[in-house]
């Protein structure tokens, strides 16, 4: 069981954010995030689109403030639970919380703040109407272990990075390795579109392109697939594996489950107080909240983090009386026992000069 | 500056006759999503980069688009349900130019 002050639910920038508001209030935080590393939408989808509205930042690449918030929260040493999905909340008698991934990994705080953007990212699923009765019979959306396709035959889709570099990788894994992208060109890093040319010409990648996989069969796992060829028509490819590469959608999944108010797909908050939900010690920030005159905005995400943590700390010591100190007066104490503080100002008296 | 006609036919087939201004810089499925066309989170889910394809129609009327760029182009080849007149509403930019102009959205991906 991991202990906190406050479990986190999505390390995008809100999230990340958040640990630095709790940390000047001495409270330490956990991130759950289901993808496997920080940072959210800005790692996930834009890492090297520019930002212009973020304060101070005339310009900011999104995986460039990532970094930045990682490095402003370091001191405050915040736990990750990465790579998994806070899929269930337990409320005990005295008012703290359970969060349980999909994995089993539990997390027990007192507060909970969840800043879980659009949803957690799920694999895009290619509208087969079977496709997913054969998960795990053959069916993949992510290659977890590639070991598990030694000597078998394999079919891949997509074309991004994540299929070129997998066909280039099972190549020399299974027994046979198909690739079956919609149009003539890809969209990968060149090296790796080179290198699957090259392994297409000497036979040990069968690339089928202006092509889709448009059907599966087999009675308990997957025997063959259905290609549609935008010239050449339908025909059955036999193979032991299909895995459909098409990049991640994020879904709002079991958070709404929670019995949470929800409207349009999104949390409702009390926006005029702390962003606390309907259920007592759950806040919902960021992109993932709702209320009156609400914008999707990195910056509303950190105000809305700040507003939080102060009424988190409220519920967390509740015979405590906080004082607002400035970093610029207060410094920055981390748990790590790093202190950031301005310098003094050097005093020199004339005569001694 | 003038607003023009669009008809859009939504995901549940029901059709919607809309007034969109050319002047606020507005593209297709920032246009669906302030007339709340269909359910939010549906739509736009990255925003407008052409990134997700959320916003993919069928473009059913004759009107002369504007060519695709390489990140649209790029998009619908990995979007699913993907045709011949397939566009993404967020880099179809509201211009005097598409007055009339009609379009069906695309099922929503699952």
């Amino acid at each position: 069981m991991i202990t906190t002050d406050i479990i986190i639910i999505g390390a995008g920038p809100t999230g990340l954010f958040t640990v630095f508001e709790a940390g000047l209030l001495k409270l330490k935080c956990h991130l759950i995030d289901a993808l496997p590393q920080a940072g959210g939408q800005c790692s996930e989808i834009y890492p090297k689109k520019p930002i212009y509205d973020i304060p101070a930042f005339p310009e900011v690449l999104a995986g460039d403030l990532v970094d930045n918030l990682m490095e402003q929260i370091k001191a405050f040493e915040p736990g990750f639970t990465l790579g998994e999905r806070a899929d269930t909340i337990d409320k005990l008698d005295d008012g703290t919380f359970i969060v349980t991934t999909n994995k089993g990994t539990k997390h027990k705080a007192p507060v909970v703040a969840i800043a879980g953007g659009l949803g957690s990212f799920e694999p895009r699923k290619p509208p087969i109407p079977n496709i997913t009765d054969f998960e795990d019979k053959g069916v993949a959306y992510i290659i977890r272990d590639p070991e598990v396709y030694r000597d078998k035959k394999v079919v891949l889709a997509g074309g991004g990075d994540s299929a070129l570099d997998w066909s280039i990788f099972l190549a020399d894994v299974a027994s046979e390795v198909t690739l079956v992208h919609r149009r003539n060109d890809f969209r990968g890093a060149l090296d790796s579109v080179e290198k699957v040319a090259e392994l297409a010409k000497i036979g040990k990648i069968n690339l089928i392109t202006e092509a889709e996989v448009k059907g599966i069969q087999g009675s308990d796992k997957v025997e063959s697939v259905t290609i549609k060829h935008k010239t050449e028509g339908e025909y059955t490819l036999e193979t032991d594996c299909f895995i459909p590469l098409f990049g991640l959608l994020p879904k709002l999944g079991p958070i709404s489950d929670w019995g949470l108010d929800i409207e349009k797909n999104a949390i409702k908050v009390n926006n005029a107080l702390d962003y606390q939900t309907n259920i007592e010690g759950i806040y919902a920030i960021g992109d993932v909240n709702t209320y009156p005159g609400k914008l999707k905005l990195i910056l509303c995400g950190f105000h809305e983090a700040t507003l939080m943590c102060q009424s988190a700390f409220k519920r967390i010591n509740p015979d405590k009386k906080y004082i607002m100190k400035y970093t610029t007066v207060g410094g920055v104490t981390g748990f790590d026992g790093s202190k950031k503080i301005a310098k003094k100002e050097q005093v020199l008296n004339i005569k001694d000069l | 500056m003038s607003d023009i006609k669009l008809k859009i036919t939504d995901r549940e087939g029901n059709i919607h006759e809309v007034e969109a201004p050319t002047d606020m810089a507005m593209n297709l499925m920032e246009v669906i999503k302030g007339f709340e066309l269909v359910p939010e989170g549906t739509i736009g889910t990255c925003g407008g980069m052409a990134m997700c394809a959320s916003c993919q129609c069928y473009v059913t009327s004759e009107h002369e688009l504007p060519e695709m760029e390489y990140d649209e182009e790029a998009m619908l080849a990995e979007a699913f349900n993907v045709e011949d007149n397939s566009r993404l509403g967020c880099q179809l930019h509201i211009t005097p130019e598409l007055e009339g102009l009609e379009v069906t959205l695309a099922p929503e991906e699952m």
